[in-house]
C-alpha cells in the first residue's frame, strides 16, 4: 500500500472508533450500564434511561450511520479514492 | 362485514399482490436471480432490506415480549437496530467493493480455500434453518387465529405461499416484492398503535404518547403502568432487567453482532451499485426498521395495560389514595366474570395460545404474579394466577383487545403474515445461493450449467421449506427467542470471520476456519444443551453442565453469540500466529478491497 492509501485507511480507522465509542455509549452506557442512574431523570415523561434503552439509542443510531457515510464521502474525496 | 370474511378479503388482496408482483418481474438470468442485476436504488434497498429484516420476531413477537420484559426488553430493540451501525461502518462498503455475492464466495476468495468457503456454507445454514424455524411459529400463530385453522395447517399454507414467489421471483421479484409487503407491514404496524395511543394519552404519536399523561389523570401513562403492575405483584414495568446487568449486555451485544453477520441482510448490500451507496442503503434499511421498532414500545406498554384494564375493571380507575385502589384492585366485583369474557378471549381460546383455569371456583377472571403474591390478593381469596397468555399473540390480540374496527384488525392480520413470509424469502434465497453456487458449481460440479444451477437452487429452498416447516411445528422458543438464537450463531461465526478477513490482512485460512468452527461450535453447544439437540424435544443435555440453566456466568443460551465471537475471535488469532502467513497476493487484495475506487458491477455467473 502506498503512503496516500496507508493515511487513508488510518483516516478512515479513526472515524470507525469514533463512531463506535458514541454507539457504545448511547446503548451499553446510557441504555444499560448507567440506565438505572440516568432513571432519576425524566424527559418527555419517560424516565431517561429507560428511554435511552427503548427509543433515544435507535435515534442515535440512524443519525450515526448518515453522520458515517457523509464523513467517509468526504475522506473518499480528499484522499481521491472516490468512484468516477 | 364480519372480521372472518373482512380478514379473507385484505390478507387475499396482498398475497394477490405480492405474487403479481413475483411474476411482473420474473427473474432470467442466474445473476439477476440472486443480485436483481445490481441495479437497486439505495432507498428502494433500504425498504426492501427492512422487509426483510422485519419478520415474524419483529412484527408479531417482539412487542409481546418486551410487554413481559418491560425495561429489560429493550435489549432486543437496541440489539436489532445497532447492528446496522456496524454493517455501514465495518461490512457493508468492502463487501460491496469486493464485487461478490454471497458471503461463502467472499470467505472463500479471502482465505483462499474451497474448505473455507464450505465451513461458511454450514454456518449460513445453521443460522438461516433457525431463523426460518423462528418464522414457521410466528406464520402459524398468524394462521391459526386469523385464518380459524389449526396451528399446523397455518404452517403449511405459509410454507407453500413462502415456496411459490421465492422460487418463480428470485431476488428481482423479492425485492419489489418486499417493497409492497414494507408498505402492508408498516401500516398494519402504525395504524392500531395510532388509535390506542390516542386513547391511552390523547397523543397520536405513539413514540411521545408512551411518554404522556395516562387520560384523565395527572399520572404519566409509565407511571400508571409501574403502578398497575407492581400492586398485582410484577417487578416493575420500567426498570425490571432481563436476568442481570451481564445478561443483558451480552444479549444485545450478541443480537448486533448477529445483525452483521446475517446473511440475508448482508446479501441487501450486494445489491446497490455503488460503494457509497452501499453506506447509504444501511442507513436508509434503519430508518425504515426504526419506524416499527420505536413503535414497538409504546404497543408493548399500552397492550399490557389494557390486558390488565381488560380483566381488572379497577386498572383504568381513578382513586383518591394508595389504600382505596389497593382494595379495589382486588374487590371481588372488579375482576370480570368468565362468561362474560370479551369477544377476543374467545377467539383465542380457540387457538389453545390462550387459557383460563378457574383455580378458586369463583367464575371470575384473576391475572396476576402468583410468584410473587400481593397481600391484598391473598386476602381476598385468589389461588393463583387464572390466566395464561403466550406472549407471541400480544400484538395481533392488540387491536381486539383495545375494541378497534374490523379492518384494523384484518390489516394486522395481513402485515403479521408479510413480515413473516418475506423474512423466509429472503433467508431462503440465501440458502438457495450458499446450496447451488458456493457448494455445487465452485466447489463439487464446476462445470455446471447456469440452468442446472438455478434448477439445484430451487431444489435447495424446497428442501429447506421442508426441514423449516418441520422444526417449526415443535418451537423451541417463542418466535422472537429463537430468532434471537440464529442471531446467536450468525454472531459467533461469520461476523467474526468477515471482520477479520477486512481488517486484519494477515489473517489465514486456517485462523478463519477454527474460528468460525469454534465459535460455532461452542455456541451450539450452549443452545442445545438448553433446548435441545438440534431442537428436539427431550434431548436437552443439561446435567453434563451441572444441571443449572444459564450454567455460564448465568447468561441465556439466546445470549451466548456474544460469547461464542469472543472465542471466535481468540482462537483465530492464535491458530494464524501459529500457522504459515496470509500469501502476499491475499494481503494486496485486501488493501484493494479497503478503498472504494474501481469497484465493478457485481459478478455472478464467472465466479473464478
Amino acid at each position: 500500500m502506498d503512503k496516500s492509501g496507508k493515511a487513508y485507511w488510518k483516516a478512515t480507522c479513526t472515524l470507525i472508533i469514533q463512531v463506535l465509542a458514541v454507539w457504545f455509549f448511547v446503548s451499553f452506557g446510557c441504555g444499560i450500564l448507567f440506565a438505572d442512574a440516568l432513571n432519576s431523570f425524566s424527559v418527555g415523561g419517560y424516565p431517561l434511561g429507560f428511554w435511552f434503552a427503548q427509543q433515544g439509542a435507535m435515534y442515535c443510531f440512524v443519525i450515526m450511520i448518515f453522520v458515517y457515510a457523509h464523513l467517509m464521502g468526504k475522506l473518499d474525496e480528499k484522499f481521491d479514492v472516490h468512484e468516477e | 362485514m364480519t372480521l372472518q370474511t373482512m380478514t379473507y378479503l385484505v390478507v387475499g388482496a396482498t398475497f394477490a399482490l405480492y405474487i403479481g408482483i413475483a411474476i411482473w418481474a420474473r427473474a432470467g438470468s442466474t445473476s439477476e436471480f440472486y443480485v436483481a442485476g445490481g441495479g437497486v436504488h439505495p432507498i428502494v434497498n433500504g425498504m426492501a432490506t427492512g422487509a426483510d429484516w422485519m419478520s415474524a420476531a419483529s412484527f408479531i413477537s417482539m412487542a409481546g415480549l418486551i410487554s413481559n420484559m418491560g425495561y429489560g426488553g429493550g435489549l432486543f430493540l437496541m440489539g436489532w437496530t445497532g447492528g446496522y451501525v456496524l454493517l455501514a461502518m465495518l461490512l457493508a462498503p468492502y463487501l460491496r467493493k469486493f464485487g461478490k455475492f454471497t458471503v461463502p464466495q467472499f470467505i472463500g476468495d479471502r482465505f483462499y480455500s474451497k474448505a473455507a468457503s464450505c465451513v461458511a456454507v454450514l454456518c449460513l445454514l445453521a443460522a438461516s434453518l433457525t431463523y426460518i424455524i423462528g418464522q414457521m411459529t410466528g406464520v402459524g400463530v398468524a394462521f391459526s387465529r386469523f385464518l380459524g385453522v389449526s396451528n399446523h395447517t397455518g404452517v403449511f399454507i405459509g410454507m407453500a405461499i413462502v415456496f411459490m414467489y421465492a422460487v418463480f421471483g428470485g431476488m428481482k421479484g423479492i425485492t419489489y416484492t418486499q417493497v409492497a409487503q414494507y408498505c402492508v407491514l408498516i401500516l398494519a404496524y402504525t395504524v392500531p398503535a395510532i388509535f390506542i395511543s390516542m386513547t391511552l394519552t390523547g397523543n397520536p404519536v405513539p413514540q411521545l404518547g408512551l411518554g404522556g399523561d395516562f387520560v384523565g389523570t395527572d399520572m404519566t401513562l409509565l407511571g400508571k403502568l409501574d403502578q398497575v403492575v407492581m400492586d398485582l405483584g410484577f417487578p416493575r414495568y420500567t426498570t425490571m432487567t432481563r436476568i442481570s446487568t451481564l445478561n443483558m449486555f451480552v444479549y444485545t451485544m450478541s443480537l448486533m453482532i448477529g445483525t452483521a453477520g446475517l446473511p440475508h441482510v448482508i446479501m441487501r448490500f450486494f445489491t446497490v451499485p455503488k460503494v457509497k451507496d452501499a453506506r447509504a442503503s444501511a442507513g436508509w434499511a434503519l430508518v425504515f426498521i426504526a419506524i416499527l421498532y420505536t413503535t414497538a414500545p409504546a404497543v408493548a406498554a399500552m397492550a399490557r395495560l389494557n390486558l390488565h384494564a381488560s380483566v381488572n375493571k379497577a386498572v383504568k380507575q381513578n382513586y383518591a389514595t394508595d389504600a382505596a385502589r389497593a382494595t379495589a384492585m382486588f374487590a371481588e366485583e372488579n375482576s370480570i366474570r368468565y362468561d362474560e369474557r370479551p369477544n377476543w378471549m374467545k377467539r383465542w381460546e380457540t387457538t389453545g395460545l390462550l387459557k383460563f383455569e378457574d383455580k378458586n371456583g369463583d367464575g371470575r377472571i384473576q391475572y396476576y404474579n402468583a410468584k410473587n403474591t400481593p397481600a391484598g390478593a391473598t386476602a381476598a381469596g385468589w389461588k393463583g394466577s387464572e390466566l395464561t397468555v403466550n406472549q407471541d399473540i400480544m400484538v395481533l390480540a392488540n387491536p381486539e383487545i383495545a375494541k378497534l374496527p374490523n379492518w384494523v384488525i384484518a390489516l394486522v392480520a395481513a402485515g403479521g403474515l408479510a413480515a413473516a413470509l418475506s423474512t423466509a424469502a429472503g433467508l431462503l434465497l440465501a440458502i438457495s445461493s450458499a446450496i447451488s453456487h458456493d457448494l455445487f458449481k465452485n466447489i463439487f460440479m464446476p462445470d455446471m450449467s447456469e440452468k442446472n444451477e438455478l434448477m439445484t437452487g430451487k431444489i435447495a429452498m424446497g428442501c429447506s421449506i421442508v426441514v423449516a416447516g418441520y422444526l417449526g411445528l415443535n418451537p423451541p422458543d417463542f418466535a422472537a427467542g429463537t430468532v434471537a438464537i440464529a442471531f446467536g450463531l450468525a454472531a459467533s461465526s461469520i461476523f467474526p470471520a468477515l471482520m477479520m478477513g477486512i481488517f486484519n490482512k494477515k489473517m489465514n485460512k486456517e485462523g478463519a476456519m477454527a474460528g468460525m468452527l469454534s465459535g460455532l461450535g461452542i455456541t451450539m453447544l450452549y443452545v442445545f444443551a438448553h433446548k435441545g439437540l438440534f431442537f428436539i424435544p427431550g434431548t436437552e443435555f443439561l446435567g453434563l453442565f451441572g444441571g443449572k440453566a444459564n450454567f455460564f456466568l448465568g447468561i441465556e443460551p439466546n445470549a451466548f453469540g456474544a460469547i461464542g465471537a469472543l472465542v471466535n475471535f481468540a482462537v483465530a488469532y492464535v491458530v494464524s500466529k501459529i500457522t504459515p502467513e496470509c500469501p502476499e497476493h491475499i494481503q494486496h487484495m485486501v488493501e484493494n478491497v479497503r478503498t472504494p475506487r474501481g469497484a465493478k458491477a457485481v459478478d455472478g455467473t464467472h465466479a473464478h
